[in-house]
């Protein structure tokens, strides 16, 4: 049996395409994939994100406990309501997810986990907690909506009354406490907007609200290609239990700089890196998938993202390839039998409406 | 589900429409296109390349998957569709109409083995269970 979220009911309602996401059953699209995408990087979109976990870190050793558990550094959290983009690793420096933290106060730590991997994450977390004066709980009773693009902050200020006074000086990847909501300016498309935390009772009436705000809702295929063109790692792809964060565009939310140990640090320290995470654009015609074989001057790589690219009409990836491949290289990538012709370049691919190539 | 009754199809989900002339005219039901999503990129075959009963023979992509078309019948490749190759769209918003390739058939026998609308209704209500 599929878990579904407080939404499913309204997704159906909207004529979505449900799929298996994960062991959630979550809407794909709800009609063009392509249009959702573009109604994001134009306008605006909702996304049901409530497969996804919210964990609370509360206790006085809070701080302590996570700079010990995450590759980032949780000292950059000073403000109250500021976010941190961080790797969890095991000891062998291999990505056990990649988060978001959100300060609130020295006994109060937000956390936003992977849907898929919640359950391994808090089973690690616990283990990792002994010996520090923390708790862990997982918040099951919250629903979350990410709303997204050039107008989606307008377009919850008028489906929430109250709420522009609140969250109108937020600054990007921060968030305030809104009564029983937690408004966060953070999100996963590469473009201005919420991703809105609410009691699950509450959130159908809140999707419905934003509906009759002329809020398109957004599947998760678009939530895809808008994350891939903004060069956002997907857990499970792009990184896993067996990649180091430092081989999977990772490295600069790895904090090697300061004294601090942490979890898979050592382990980082003492292993060459030898691969890079790139950008491909495909100059032949075709689709790049994962798991595709790139040939490089300096040996193979893979494929870890790949998919059409609304943005910019044609083909992108990200690739894990050998570290000294330089952008603006020409590579050959096996796509069903044929070898295409793909450039190396930097990502992100589009943002902010734009393209960046 | 839309499923024309003056068509034949495959299992594989081609439609195939039988011509005056003796040639035939093949795309992708409507029934793939919707399992397949927003199509991206259509790869039709070379005019005049022959091909046997079930060989792949063209490719779409859409955002979601690659996904091979077979020949329907064996036969010569007589005409493709170009309009497919800047707009791939076209098999989403009307597949019937957004023909792929026509062939001319090695034996019109071939023609009898293609499924009716309502043994491809069959084959689609037994896929999704």
């Amino acid at each position: 049996m599929l878990k579904r979220t407080p939404l499913y009911q309204a997704h159906s309602d909207m004529g979505a395409k449900l799929v298996d996401f994960g062991g959630w059953e979550m809407p794909l699209h709800y009609g063009s994939q392509i249009e959702e995408h573009h109604q994001v990087r134009r306008d605006c979109g909702m996304f049901d994100v409530s497969h996804m976990q919210v964990l609370d870190i509360r206790g006085k050793d809070s701080r302590n406990f996570l700079s010990h558990l995450v590759a980032n550094n949780v000292d950059k959290l000073r403000a109250p309501g500021k976010a941190l983009y961080s790797a969890m690793l095991n000891a062998d420096g291999g990505v056990i997810d990649d988060l978001i933290i959100y300060y609130m106060d020295e006994s109060w730590f937000r956390i936003v986990v992977n849907a898929g991997t919640a359950e391994k994450d808090i089973a690690w977390m616990e283990q990792q907690a002994t010996g520090f004066s923390v708790e862990i709980s997982p918040k099951r009773d919250l629903a979350m909506i990410a709303v997204q693009g050039p107008n989606a902050r307008e377009k919850v200020w008028e489906a929430l009354p109250g709420s522009k006074e609140l969250t109108e000086s937020l600054i990007p990847f921060s968030a305030v406490e809104m009564g029983t909501m937690f408004v966060a300016r953070t999100g996963y498309t590469g473009e201005d907007g919420f991703e809105i935390m609410i009691p699950a009772r509450a959130a159908p009436f809140f999707w419905a609200t934003l509906a009759e705000k002329g809020v398109k809702p957004i599947g998760l295929g678009a939530r895809d290609t808008l994350r891939l063109e903004a060069g956002m790692n997907l857990y499970g792809q792009d990184m896993d239990e067996t990649v180091s964060p430092l081989e999977a565009g990772l490295a600069w939310t790895v904090d090697l700089k300061s004294e601090r140990d942490f979890i898979g640090k050592t382990a980082l320290l003492s292993k060459p890196v030898k691969s890079q995470l790139a950008g491909l654009l495909l100059l032949d015609r075709g689709v790049l998938r994962s798991h595709q074989k790139v040939s490089t001057s300096h040996g193979e790589g893979e494929i870890t993202s790949g998919s059409f690219s609304p943005t910019l009409e044609q083909s992108i990836a990200l690739a894990r390839i050998p570290k000294e491949v330089a952008t603006g290289e020409e590579v050959r990538v096996l796509v069903r039998d044929k070898l295409l012709r793909a450039k190396v370049v930097k990502y992100p691919f589009a943002r902010n409406g734009k393209s960046l190539i | 589900m839309n499923i024309p009754g003056n068509l034949k199809y495959t299992a594989s989900h081609e439609w195939v429409r039988l011509e005056d002339d003796g040639t035939v005219t093949v795309g992708i039901t409507d029934h793939a296109q919707s399992l397949l999503g927003d199509m991206v990129f259509v790869e039709t075959p070379e005019v005049g390349r022959k091909v046997s009963k079930g060989e792949e023979c063209a490719v779409v992509e859409s955002v979601k998957a690659a996904s091979d078309v077979y020949a329907p019948i064996s036969g010569e490749v007589i005409a493709i569709n170009v309009d497919l190759d800047g707009s791939p769209e076209k098999i989403n918003e009307d597949a019937f109409s957004a023909w792929m390739f026509k062939m001319k058939p090695d034996n019109a026998s071939d023609l009898g083995a293609l499924l009716d609308a309502a043994a491809y209704q069959s084959v689609v209500e037994s896929e999704s269970h």
